[in-house]
């Protein structure tokens, strides 16, 4: 069993990416806690699509790709809130038509490179194999920035989701503050795109959340649970990868979600199980 | 009553709501540390008054004083009790989170609760009878168990004005009561309320002023000069009965919906 557990650890690539879907598990389930709270399970997704387009031209340019898919998923997450706050538009209605436009924006731009078709796999479902030491430092700066945000803006963030009444009546400046979430969803999505990919990172954000909703009654209780299941899943997707020799994105998502159902089966007072009982 | 003590004055307010101009013209002034009863028909505007009060409303038109400096130069002087809260109920917050939430701009950015947050939070919750449901998530409460929650919190907010949009409206008696009984004891902490409410009766027992508005005011001033037959049928129109004997009889039936 030692063996068994220490022996992808001798690898030094298995250990950056062991390092980085344990950061990646830890943060995208502290700010899914918001994600799953707020509705904006489809705004996530929009931004992890965002990201194409500038990964692509990142790519093109021969620059970095996640300061590529940062710029272009805080530009069209202000898109989004710009469109509407106007109130001409809805907001699903507006996140859908910029996360489409940017998606075929992304893969024009990169189907004209001759390795497309890697490329774009890479892209959309990750390549934590290939995770550099700078890739992980930058994982540890980004996330560790967003991590302190959550915490210091703690109240403020409570308040605008829970009673935008009263955010208004104590004078926050909620839109502000609305826009700084959205910015650290994109910062999160971005940390995420080598570990589960644009395709996977959805779940990452939102499926650890609404496990922990279904276990616990507080919000900082809800985000210390999703922070484990996250960072259980991060890891134990990884071995699995490692073993059943599956793809590690797919692994963790897979994790992840295999625990939100023995959770919404078994959670104590909200789980099927438990209710069906108390029905009877 | 002079300038110079009135907390909250109003001149020439006007205030649109979806476009339409729902008050206008409103001017009245508000002594330190009174209750005035707000009293008028379904889309008189009674809502509209204290959505704009708060800040939820811009003011299109004239100005609102609060100590004598505009709206919005103090952050939590003013609590407002809205009729149905919009909030999430299904949000993972305790009854003791949702009071504390009261304290947040006395805190400051970036600061956690203080002991004396924490007391006036227990203080808050155990005034209106709700310490033992400190613990309970905000969605398992009744109705009634839910407005004493937010009163707790409009307390804990310790606010020199205090706004609360029909408070008797669709609530137990257990609710009312602490309700009125907090107006008495506010009233010795000269904390200046305004309550809407379609209860006349009460409007008239309770209350050291009453405004009554119809899109503008109709009538301000003590009970018994403002709720003359003459202005009550100004303010509600057909819906008032003046019989032989003086009696008025108003029939305000309450669709909460209509209200603005």
């Amino acid at each position: 069993m030692f063996q068994w557990l220490t022996e992808p650890i001798s690898y030094a690539f298995m250990q950056r990416s062991l390092l980085a879907s344990l950061m990646v598990g830890i943060l995208c389930a502290v700010i899914g806690c918001y994600v799953v709270l707020r509705g904006m399970a489809f705004m996530g997704d929009a931004l992890a699509h965002a990201i194409l387009p500038g990964v692509a031209i990142a790519y093109l340019l021969h620059g970095n790709l996640l300061l590529g898919g940062l710029i272009a998923a805080v530009i069209v997450a202000l898109g989004i809130g710009f469109f509407s706050r106007q109130g001409e538009l809805k907001e699903d209605t507006a996140i859908g038509i910029l996360f489409a436009a940017a998606l075929a924006l992304g893969v024009a731009l990169i189907s004209t490179i001759r390795t497309y078709a890697t490329d774009l796999t890479h892209i959309l479902f990750g390549n934590i194999l290939g995770v550099s030491p700078s890739d992980l430092w930058l994982t540890a700066g980004l996330g560790g920035a967003v991590m302190v945000t959550i915490i210091l803006l703690y109240k403020e963030f409570l308040v605008i989701s829970f009673d935008p009444v009263l955010a208004a009546t104590l004078r926050l400046p909620a839109e502000l503050l609305r826009n700084l979430l959205l910015v650290l969803l994109a910062l999160t999505v971005v940390v995420s795109l080598k570990t589960v990919g644009v395709g996977l990172v959805t779940a990452m954000l939102v499926t650890p959340g609404a496990t922990a909703y279904l276990l616990t009654r507080r919000l900082p209780a809800m985000m210390a649970v999703a922070a484990a299941i996250g960072a259980f899943s991060g890891l134990a997707g990884m071995y699995l990868s490692f073993y059943a020799n599956i793809a590690s994105g797919a692994a963790i998502v897979l994790t992840a979600s295999g625990i939100f159902v023995l959770v919404f089966i078994l959670a104590p007072r909200r789980g099927v199980l438990w209710q069906f009982i108390r029905r009877n | 009553m002079t300038i110079e003590d009135a907390r909250l004055e109003l001149e020439n307010v006007t205030v649109a709501y979806n476009g339409r101009p729902a008050l206008q013209e409103v001017t009245f002034q508000v002594p330190h540390g009174a209750q005035v009863a707000v009293v008028g028909a379904n889309g008189a505007g009674k809502s509209t008054l204290f959505k704009a009060l708060v800040g939820l409303l811009p003011v299109r038109g004239g100005r609102i004083l609060i100590h004598g400096q505009p709206l919005g130069s103090h952050h939590d002087c003013v609590a407002y009790v809205p009729q149905r809260e919009d909030v999430e109920w299904r949000f993972p917050v305790t009854v003791e989170d949702v009071v504390m939430m009261g304290r947040f701009r006395r805190q400051g950015w970036l600061k956690r609760p203080s002991l004396q947050d924490r007391a006036a939070v227990a203080s808050s919750l155990a005034q209106m009878g709700i310490a033992s449901l400190a613990k309970r998530s905000i969605g398992e409460l009744s109705g009634g168990q839910q407005q004493r929650a937010f009163l707790a919190r409009a307390l804990a907010q310790e606010p020199h004005i205090l706004l609360m949009d029909e408070p008797f409206t669709g609530v137990d008696i257990a609710t009312q009561e602490a309700t009125l009984d907090l107006l008495v004891q506010l009233k010795t902490q000269q904390v200046t309320i305004m309550i809407s409410t379609h209860d006349l009766n009460l409007a008239a027992r309770h209350f050291d002023l009453v405004l009554l508005l119809h899109r503008r005011v109709v009538a301000f001033g003590a009970p018994a000069e403002v709720l003359t037959a003459q202005a009550l049928s100004e303010a509600f129109g057909g819906q008032v009965l003046v019989l032989e004997n003086g009696a008025v009889v108003v029939d305000d039936c309450c669709n909460p919906e209509d209200e603005v």
